[in-house]
């Protein structure tokens, strides 16, 4: 089997959660460009962003949903599952992208604050996966790739905060659910991204002082793009890596090692 | 650019030793099978195997280069380097992989197999390393990639070993090279192989019984191929992989996550 064939996702059904922009829609264009139908999961819809993605997908001959979810909500998730169930007939991928990115402190954080980022960052992983994981096992064949950040791996400022916290609990669930699953033949892996242009850190990276700070973070000297991420995605949803399972790859440019 | 592209080596260069059999065989019949012309170098060249690997290689439609190198040699490794540029005229990508190890535990290891595998597997990446990159650095483009060993994150076996220490020093050689030459445009990155069928390994998988057991007792059931090795080294070498440096992907079907 060629190198081609093992990345190709041909005839796969992919489920993208928060694919309106950035790494969501980035990953969702390539997942398509590889040959997968996907579903276009996002709390907003009634917008051109997600509607320009879903045109690229039919460009590229695939068929494409979009999908109102709130993914932090069951009542939500399980009605989305069963859409695409409809629709597709399968899930074979699920990449859990949707997240907000927050730099609330946790000592001075209300408790609302505290519950929405972990609903949306942490919750929305495990719902998701839930809800598509009893068909993946069934079918003996799937791949979940879980978007998690470098903030989740080492401490980049000096205070506590929320959001790191959500990404720090995305690697057990990433490794534990690899180890539940393998024998399902599902693989479980998750992407720590740093220092990308997405729209979610645009409050940091248009602040020029930030910038340059963020610039020179990476070893690589410059910001990458979404679609940089999205490509290591293709890959861990692919069967060229079909003996990664549990594993976190840093996409950063260096940054943590 | 489409998926395909992005995983594509087409007219790359790699230079890969140990390539005679096992995880450096797989890698450089799939480089090739994704455009890349190769070189192939290994220890051993009497028993016919690297010829019949750059003979696989030529049938892709791809250009191959055999010569004996003991990859713990500075002569060797310069005499390769001198033909492979005479030959292809550029490298793109250096894959170290060749390595081994003798010596049971630390305390009982003579001298003679300490020096012995800190040559064949540190020294040798050493040495690559040093005289490959002003190639790559002259061309501001290229991608490093050592073959580490599950054996460098945990103590597998319950003894110390001098392999298992040189894994772990190579990961320092991986991070250290990852931010050196980042600003060269040069990736480093590593990758860390657990429970492959390679000759190496054929003490474990030779054993009578062995599917049975492993059926029983491993969460896949399985121990892998090289190949499954050889497509995460293609995506490392690949511009799919252009945000990910100085990483070490795990690729051990989730035994140690």
């Amino acid at each position: 089997m060629s190198l081609q064939d093992k990345i190709s996702l041909k005839n796969k059904a992919a489920v993208v959660t928060g694919a309106r922009k950035g790494i969501g829609a980035a990953t969702a264009i390539m997942l398509a460009e590889a040959g997968a139908d996907v579903a276009l999961v996002n709390i907003h819809i009634d917008n051109v962003e997600i509607n320009g993605v879903a045109a690229r997908i039919r460009q590229l001959g695939r068929k494409v949903s979009i999908i109102q979810a709130d993914v932090s909500k069951k009542q939500d998730v399980d009605a989305m599952t069963k859409q695409v169930m409809a629709e597709f007939g399968k899930i074979d991928i699920l990449v859990n992208n949707a997240g907000t990115f927050s730099s609330s402190k946790l000592l001075e954080s209300s408790e609302d604050e505290w519950q929405q980022v972990l609903d949306v960052n942490l919750k929305s992983v495990y719902l998701c996966s839930q809800a598509v994981s009893a068909g993946m096992m069934e079918r003996h064949s799937g791949a979940i790739v879980n978007v998690s950040s470098i903030e989740g791996m080492r401490l980049f400022r000096d205070k506590a905060e929320t959001y790191p916290v959500t990404k720090a609990g995305m690697h057990l669930i990433t490794r534990g659910m690899a180890r539940e699953m393998a024998g399902f033949n599902v693989r479980v892996n998750e992407v720590a991204p740093g220092s990308i242009r997405t729209e979610t850190m645009k409050d940091v990276w248009k602040d020029p002082a930030v910038m340059n700070q963020m610039r020179s973070a990476p070893p690589m000297l410059r910001l990458a793009e979404p679609e940089e991420v999205a490509s290591v995605i293709v890959f861990l949803a692919s069967d060229a890596a079909s003996w990664v399972t549990g594993e976190i790859i840093a996409v950063d440019g260096g940054t943590l090692c | 650019m489409n998926t395909c592209e992005l995983f594509s080596l087409k007219d790359r260069v790699a230079v890969i030793t140990g390539a005679r059999r096992g995880i450096g065989a797989a890698i450089a019949t799939l480089m090739a099978g994704a455009g890349a012309d190769v070189s192939i170098s290994d220890i051993d060249v009497s028993t016919g195997e690297l010829d019949k690997v750059a003979e696989n290689i030529r049938q892709t439609g791809r250009r191959a280069l055999a010569v004996k190198v003991d990859a713990s040699l500075k002569t060797d490794w310069e005499n390769m380097v001198n033909l492979t540029i005479k030959e292809f005229g550029k490298i793109d990508i250096l894959v170290n992989n060749a390595g081994g190890g003798r010596g049971g535990t630390l305390l009982t290891c003579p001298e003679e197999d300490w020096d012995f595998t800190m040559n064949v597997n540190l020294k040798s990446v050493y040495l690559g390393c040093k005289i490959v990159a002003p190639y790559l650095i002259n061309q501001k483009k290229g991608a490093i990639i050592n073959i580490n060993s599950v054996e460098s994150l945990k103590a597998v076996l319950p003894r110390s070993h001098p392999y298992a220490i040189t894994k772990s020093a190579m990961t320092m050689i991986t991070k250290g090279l990852a931010r050196e030459l980042a600003k060269s445009g040069i990736r480093v990155n590593e990758i860390a192989p657990g429970s492959i069928k390679t000759e190496m390994m054929r003490y474990v998988w030779g054993q009578p019984g062995f599917d049975e057991r492993m059926k029983q007792f491993s969460m896949w059931g399985r121990m892998a191929e090289p190949e499954e090795i050889g497509s995460v080294a293609v995506f490392l070498a690949s511009d799919a992989a252009s945000w990910v440096n100085g990483a070490t992907i795990v690729a051990d079907g989730g035994a140690l996550c």
